[in-house]
């Protein structure tokens, strides 16, 4: 079916119809103003002309067709199907209401299934999270305009963190065919314009086939690197205007396009360098998404004895290193896709003057490998300062280091190797003593209160390290054991705040299936943007231990506004002023609990912290999410 | 994420960052009084970056065994990193000898062994 209208009941039709006579049934002519004033004085109202017609004469044989079988977004749903998609996030809205029947009716609310949410942004937020554990898209549905209003926050952490996110949009395109009032409001010209400087793609398609091809090009678009959220318009009219036969209708074929890969010059020009390199760090950055991603980074690591500093690599390996002292006497950086290159190896002091200067040695080299190089925007500015570097690899890291491994490994001579062999000594040596500084460290304020947030890792630790267990949020603390990919969730984002706890429900709902005991470590203030991300978590039985570092106070914010009363020498004790939440202090677990979740708090005593965790646990490991509100250090 | 981002980086990269060198009882060490300094240290924001217990945090670590006062004082008024500076105009050569008076109070920790969470 080329085209559906060809073939369908034209729903403008039968919606001017029926404006036509719901006009009739409201509209106060004077026959109808005489009914009710003859009824209000007690008497039976006299038929008017019209109203005993319409009564008495014989009915039309032209019979208004008010059923259809299949509306056109029960087609949409067999391509959104064909995609693989789970799940669709959404608050429901008008807009998208013939979309949203289909899922739950024709679709039997099964891959995908509908996802109850509380607010578009956490909708988003829900399926960020899904993406970065699952990688692959969820599904968002949202109004064009109010819908889309409260997402855009969220696309755009998506964006900046380059995770794929699939967003459908309600709107009603034919300004003759809308309802009078909210439908207005609810209807855009050009919907996707809102976010387009933060997405990788959008369309507006007014047919059906065009839908199709432009979900299928669009689920390509938001999967190829660099990854990112895509949106497409589902117009209402074409959701609701019904397909007299589906089967003529054709769902395009999904192919992935493979991820880009390093040019093979490029890539033994860095084999090269790493070889040769006395010092080389490798930034782990955000490159690596998948279980055969992180063999691939250990593997080049080991083959070099090369450190890593950051991103997924394990932490109890002794080549995973951490500290200033790496970039300053590194003569060779390899960023895998760094988000901030710049920053990494520059520090600008944030005083009255802003000064910044090189953390490297003069001859250090830098070399990138980022496939944020084949995509930019202009607006937004989340692609941070430019970095002067020696060598960049436009590519995916993951694609690009099976290569990489191969060309240094054909490089390495026993000279080299045995060179290595004493850097990895080194290394070890480096390892086994941070480790046993952390611990030493974790020691002070560990019987404080509020509690340090070393005690509450620690105690956290001990819940977790026996299960298959991952992080969705907060990360992983320095004494514990991270071991799979899956572990912690792929960084990146544009510090949205208000994200931390829907992103750590959607990566809990990704990680469901396989069974693993998820915990996030949630801010409180992050926590009051859209708590309601908890009652979609209970509805839908997620488990998940989230546990609550509640300093109370947008604590970021305590700090900038103490340095400015510092810089201007007033008012130093004034920070807390529009930063805290406190007077009256939230109690977390009272809202936990309203939600339909288990959960304890506030804690303030160190020595509870561990039961309450442990009872909190039990009630995940039943499926459900739970919270333990923990009241406290700063930092 | 940007909470999320400082969480991690208070249990990864702070612990790194820190040293502290023990503190000589000299001279140049002003009394002080440290009930006094601790009410300070929470009411001017220190504890902000360093803790209430002044164990370290987005900050370094300043107890136990503070550095000596007179380089503690010289980074207070003139620090030459991320702290913002506290000048004699907000803080006071006498509340400063209280703060430091506080840190000096804090006792050692337990060590690491001793705590069956750390020791495994």
């Amino acid at each position: 079916m080329k085209n559906s209208k060809k073939h369908g009941i034209n729903r403008r039709g039968f919606l001017k119809g029926a404006a036509v006579g719901a006009a009739g049934l409201v509209s106060k002519t004077p026959e109808a103003t005489a009914q009710q004033t003859q009824a209000a004085r007690g008497t039976a109202a006299v038929p008017s002309a019209r109203a005993l017609a319409a009564e008495t004469e014989p009915v039309s044989t032209d019979v208004e067709v008010l059923t259809a079988d299949h509306p056109g977004s029960d087609f949409m749903l067999a391509v959104i199907k064909s995609l693989g998609l789970e799940y669709i996030a959404a608050n429901p809205g008008s807009s998208f209401r013939a979309l949203h029947e289909s899922i739950v009716n024709y679709g039997g609310n099964k891959n995908p299934e509908l996802l109850t949410c509380c607010h578009e942004e956490s909708s988003v937020f829900i399926a960020d999270g899904y993406a970065r554990v699952e990688g692959k898209p969820m599904g968002v549905m949202a109004h064009s305009t109010v819908g889309l209003q409260h997402a855009a926050m969220g696309i755009y952490n998506s964006f900046a963190g380059r995770v794929p996110v699939f967003i459908i949009l309600g709107n009603t395109i034919d300004a003759a065919a809308r309802r009078p009032g909210v439908e207005w409001y609810h209807s855009a010209q050009d919907a996707a314009a809102m976010v387009r400087d933060y997405t990788k793609w959008d369309d507006l398609p007014i047919s059906l086939t065009h839908f199709a091809e432009s979900a299928v090009r669009g689920y390509k678009i938001a999967m190829t690197s660099p990854r990112g959220p895509v949106v497409l318009v589902a117009d209402s009219d074409l959701q609701e205007t019904p397909v007299a036969d589906l089967s003529r209708l054709h769902v395009p074929r999904l192919t992935l396009a493979s991820p880009p890969a390093g040019d093979p010059v490029a890539v033994a020009e860095l084999a090269k360098l790493l070889v040769a390199a006395e010092n080389p760090v490798i930034l782990g950055g955000q490159a690596i998404r998948t279980a055969e991603g992180m063999k691939l980074l250990i593997e080049l690591a080991e083959t070099l004895q090369a450190p890593v500093s950051g991103g997924k690599f394990p932490s109890r390996h002794p080549l995973n290193q951490a500290g200033g002292g790496l970039i300053r006497n590194a003569d060779l950086i390899v960023g895998l896709q760094v988000a901030d290159f710049w920053g990494t190896v520059n520090n600008l002091r944030d005083q009255l003057v802003r000064s910044s200067r090189a953390l490297t040695k003069k001859d250090a080299k830098l070399v990138s490998i980022s496939s944020n190089d084949l995509y930019l925007k202009s607006n937004y500015q989340d692609f941070q300062r430019y970095t002067e570097v020696d060598l960049a690899i436009a590519a995916d890291v993951e694609a690009t280091l099976p290569s990489l491994i191969e060309a240094s490994k054909r490089l390495v001579t026993a000279d080299r190797k045995r060179v290595f062999e004493e850097r990895g000594k080194k290394f070890a040596a480096a390892h086994a003593q941070a480790l046993e500084q952390a611990r030493t460290t974790a020691t002070y304020a560990w019987d404080a209160s509020p509690i340090s947030t070393a005690r509450l890792s620690a105690e956290l630790w001990e819940v977790i390290k026996d299960k298959d267990w991952a992080s969705v949020g907060g990360g992983a603390g320095r004494l514990w054991n991270v071991e799979k990919q899956y572990q912690t969730l792929l960084g990146g984002g544009a510090a949205g705040v208000g994200s931390g706890l829907p992103t750590s429900v959607g990566a809990a709902l990704a990680h469901r299936k396989y069974g693993r005991f998820c915990v996030s470590i949630q801010n409180d203030g992050d926590f009051m943007y859209a708590p309601g991300a908890i009652w979609t978590a209970a509805h839908h039985r997620i488990p998940l231990l989230s546990v609550m570092h509640n300093n109370r106070a947008y604590h970021q914010e305590v700090m900038h506004i103490q340095r400015m009363s510092n810089r201007h020498q007033r008012g130093i004790t004034n920070a807390g002023i529009g930063t805290k939440i406190e007077d009256p202090n939230v109690n977390y677990a009272m809202i936990a609990r309203g939600m339909g979740i288990y959960a304890e708090g506030p804690i303030t005593d160190p020595k509870d912290l561990g039961p309450a965790l442990r009872r909190a646990a039990d009630a995940v490991m039943r499926g459900e999410m739970a919270l333990v509100d923990v009241v406290t250090q700063p930092r | 994420m940007r909470f999320i981002l400082s969480f991690l980086f208070v249990v990864t990269v702070i612990p790194a960052l820190k040293a502290q060198t023990p503190a000589s009882a000299t001279s140049t060490t002003p009394a002080g009084n440290a009930q006094n300094g601790k009410k300070i240290f929470s009411n001017y924001g220190c504890y902000q970056c360093h803790g209430f217990e002044a164990q370290g945090g987005a900050g370094a670590r300043l107890a136990p065994r503070p550095i000596a006062f007179t380089a503690f004082s010289k980074y207070v008024r003139q620090p030459t990193g991320e702290m913002p500076p506290y000048t004699s105009r907000v803080v006071s050569d006498k509340e400063l000898a209280d703060i430091y008076a506080f840190l000096q109070s804090i006792p050692q920790p337990p060590p690491a062994s001793s705590i069956p969470l750390l020791s495994k």
